[in-house]
């Protein structure tokens, strides 16, 4: 690794602010996975293990120029590309057809269930991007698990081509859902494939927010530069189930987690700031208390965000079809039979 | 009419022209001169695929695109469908239009993850900001001898996933209104291009500004005994149907389709209304293909004005079968004719 560039430097107000949005995204997740408990929310997959890998990625980036595509695991971490994100990551979770809309001017895309799916879209977002010589690169996040996936290989393959301002984010951390990272692979590190696709493959410690930040930093100034695409493999562990319908004491293994528990990427960070004076028990409470209020806010509002039935039907096409519209009309009349008020 | 040999144009009723002045192409010219004129029109127009470049397409449908617009705009792609859509995506989050090419329908099916699961849905899950207004040209279609995997038809499949436009044009005038307006469209739309027409289809296309409108069918032949319903190249086979089914004291109407989404189902009603017989043929296989859809629609709105069962005429559901096979597989003029014949017969 080269040593990051005077600009790329942090300071401070960088460092508590990056604590802050790693202590707020395990928040957040909790808060998710809380709500998945009460019945509030669906399906959702905690943050825990890869705070570091997403707030670190994130602050080397520029949210006025840059764009991030996430897996589905990182948007509690992705605020520093406004707190708009975290609203429509609540909104995701409850279910509402709101939560995959990521509005003007958010550079992030929504979360993305299937996997890998997302590493083609952010290679043509790039080619688009410099083609049109727009200012900016693109980050995107994929774990261990997609990159098995075809798309990883067909899109790394169309980025080490046509040498595109992309950074591909693998976040290894250890486990797709119960499969283990030897039964994904049997190269020596997920960084190694970047050499098949003719692109520079960096492999760094994901428990350490700070490595992921000068690893993303150093491809965000060779993508900036026009030198391409580069891979980065952040290793960290996952800290907690897969999901909310995960139950990872079947198969992860006890000691390898207290291990990893020990080098939780919240509590390292912690420590290192506090070691540096810049960190204490009263911004402890500051940073949990904003997350705090932040969440209560947002759930609120989420949960008080109307929506119709008929919202299914929109945004199908630009203009509706006649089947669309003749189809919403039938649940109309239907609902108005079976004596439903809210259409 | 008569057309036992030669193939003339169909009159355009619903198309936007802007002069009259029109010369003949075959449907591969028509689309090579369209790809140039939007090209020309739109600089944020990319084509993007295999081949496409200095070769101009295995069947020269992007000839001379990339002299003209150069390697940016005209992008030889690795041999990989399923990031020619995925990237195409994002082509489209960036600003650019992609006009990407599948070599072979049949290829799309190492595409179809990208097709179904991200393209057609993106407009949808993210509330209209990254709609995909892509255009995907694939030619397909049997009968002449080509590799497994070269002929499959497909639209069944296709038109069941909500999001996508499936556009099938039968001439050389509809390829050209078509494919301008599906490129100017802002939504996904899959361009089918019937392999067996694309030179064998002739006729006057307009060389100015030339849109036909989705969602609007076409009358090919008039009659008023039995229409047949069809689209892509099973109109030309309908078309000579006609011919000798008019030979025996039948009127046939051919309708057809140019787009199965959005459907003209207003055109398939009055023509069923007014002709009180219908066969619906297709070149895909029965099970779950579109023509059922056109029954059922023929069910939903015409019902009381058939004088006889709508018949279909397809292909069967075995898979596509190898070259010996392949010509008593595919519908043809002399099945069309029996199911019309047994159609008007019935009653």
């Amino acid at each position: 690794m080269t040593a990051p560039a005077a600009s790329d430097r942090l300071d401070d107000d960088d460092l508590t602010e990056m604590l802050t949005e790693m202590i707020g995204a395990r928040f957040f997740s909790n808060r998710a996975f809380n709500l998945q408990r009460q019945g509030r929310a669906g399906t959702n997959a905690p943050i825990d293990g890869n705070e570091g890998v997403v707030v670190g990625a994130a602050r080397a980036l520029d949210p006025a120029t840059d764009w991030v595509l996430p897996q589905y695991r990182e948007p509690p971490g992705l605020l520093r590309f406004g707190e708009e994100v975290l609203r429509r990551y609540f909104l995701y979770i409850v279910g509402h057809p709101a939560g995959s809309h990521m509005p003007e001017p958010l550079r992030v895309w929504p979360p993305q269930i299937s996997l890998a799916t997302q590493i083609p879209h952010a290679v043509g977002q790039a080619w688009g991007m410099h083609v049109q010589q727009q200012e900016g690169v693109v980050l995107v996040f994929f774990g261990d698990g997609a990159s098995s996936e075809g798309d990883f290989y067909e899109a790394g393959n169309l980025a080490g081509v046509l040498g595109v301002p992309v950074i591909f984010m693998c976040v290894n951390n250890g486990w797709a859902i119960s499969t283990p990272v030897s039964r994904q692979t049997a190269a020596g590190s997920f960084a190694d494939k970047a050499r098949a696709f003719g692109m520079p493959g960096v492999r760094v410690d994901g428990t350490d927010v700070m490595a992921v930040y000068e690893a993303t930093a150093a491809a965000r100034r060779r993508a900036a530069d026009g030198e391409g695409p580069t891979m980065i493999e952040a290793v960290t562990y996952r800290l907690g189930p897969h999901t909310t319908a995960d139950d990872p004491t079947r198969y992860v293994p006890p000691d390898e987690l207290e291990a990893a528990l020990a080098r939780d990427p919240v509590v390292r960070f912690r420590e290192e700031l506090r070691s540096r004076g810049l960190w204490d028990d009263d911004r402890e409470e500051r940073a949990a208390a904003w997350a705090r209020d932040l969440a209560d806010r947002t759930v609120a509002e989420v949960e008080a965000t109307p929506v119709a039935p008929t919202d299914m039907f929109d945004h199908v096409f630009a203009e509706p079809t006649p089947a669309l519209v003749e189809q919403r009309e039938s649940l109309v009349e239907h609902l108005a039979r079976v004596g439903r008020s809210d259409v | 009419m008569s057309d036992s040999a030669g193939i003339t144009e169909s009159t355009d009723t619903a198309a936007s022209t802007e002069t009259a002045e029109s010369t003949e192409m075959n449907m591969l010219t028509a689309i090579n001169h369209t790809l140039h004129r939007e090209m020309a029109r739109d600089d944020r127009v990319i084509v993007l695929g295999e081949d496409v470049g200095a070769n101009g397409g295995v069947f020269r449908a992007t000839e001379g695109l990339y002299d003209e617009f150069g390697a940016t705009r005209v992008v030889d792609t690795p041999l990989a469908e399923g990031v020619i859509l995925g990237a195409s995506v994002g082509l489209a989050a960036s600003g650019l239009v992609p006009v990407p090419e599948i070599q072979f329908l049949g290829f799309v099916y190492q595409a179809f993850h990208q097709l179904a699961g991200q393209v057609a849905r993106m407009r949808y899950r993210t509330r209209g900001r990254f709609h995909a207004g892509i255009t995907i040209r694939a030619p397909f279609g049997g009968g002449i001898r080509t590799p497994e995997l070269h002929s499959d038809a497909l639209e069944g499949q296709l038109c069941n996933i909500p999001g996508l436009k499936v556009v099938m044009p039968a001439s050389a005038a509809d390829a050209k209104g078509l494919l301008a307006t599906a490129i100017r469209d802002p939504d996904p739309v899959l361009f089918l291009e019937p392999l067996r027409g694309y030179r064998l289809i002739k006729g006057q296309v307009p060389t100015g500004e030339h849109l036909v409108p989705f969602g609007r069918a076409a009358t090919v032949t008039e009659g008023d005994d039995v229409v047949l319903v069809a689209w892509s190249y099973m109109v030309e086979v309908c078309r000579r149907a006609a011919g000798k089914l008019s030979d025996l004291g039948i009127s046939a109407r051919v309708l057809d389709l140019r787009t199965l989404v959005p459907l003209d189902t207003e055109a398939i009603t009055s023509a069923v209304e007014e002709c009180g017989r219908a066969v619906v043929v297709q070149e895909a296989p029965r099970t779950g293909g579109f023509a059922s859809d056109v029954v059922a629609e023929i069910n939903d709105r015409a019902l009381w004005s058939l004088e006889a069962p709508v018949a279909r005429v397809s292909a069967y559901d075995n898979p596509y079968p190898v070259g010996l096979l392949e010509d008593d597989y595919l519908p043809d003029v002399d099945k069309v004719v029996e199911a019309a014949r047994r159609t008007v017969e019935a009653s």
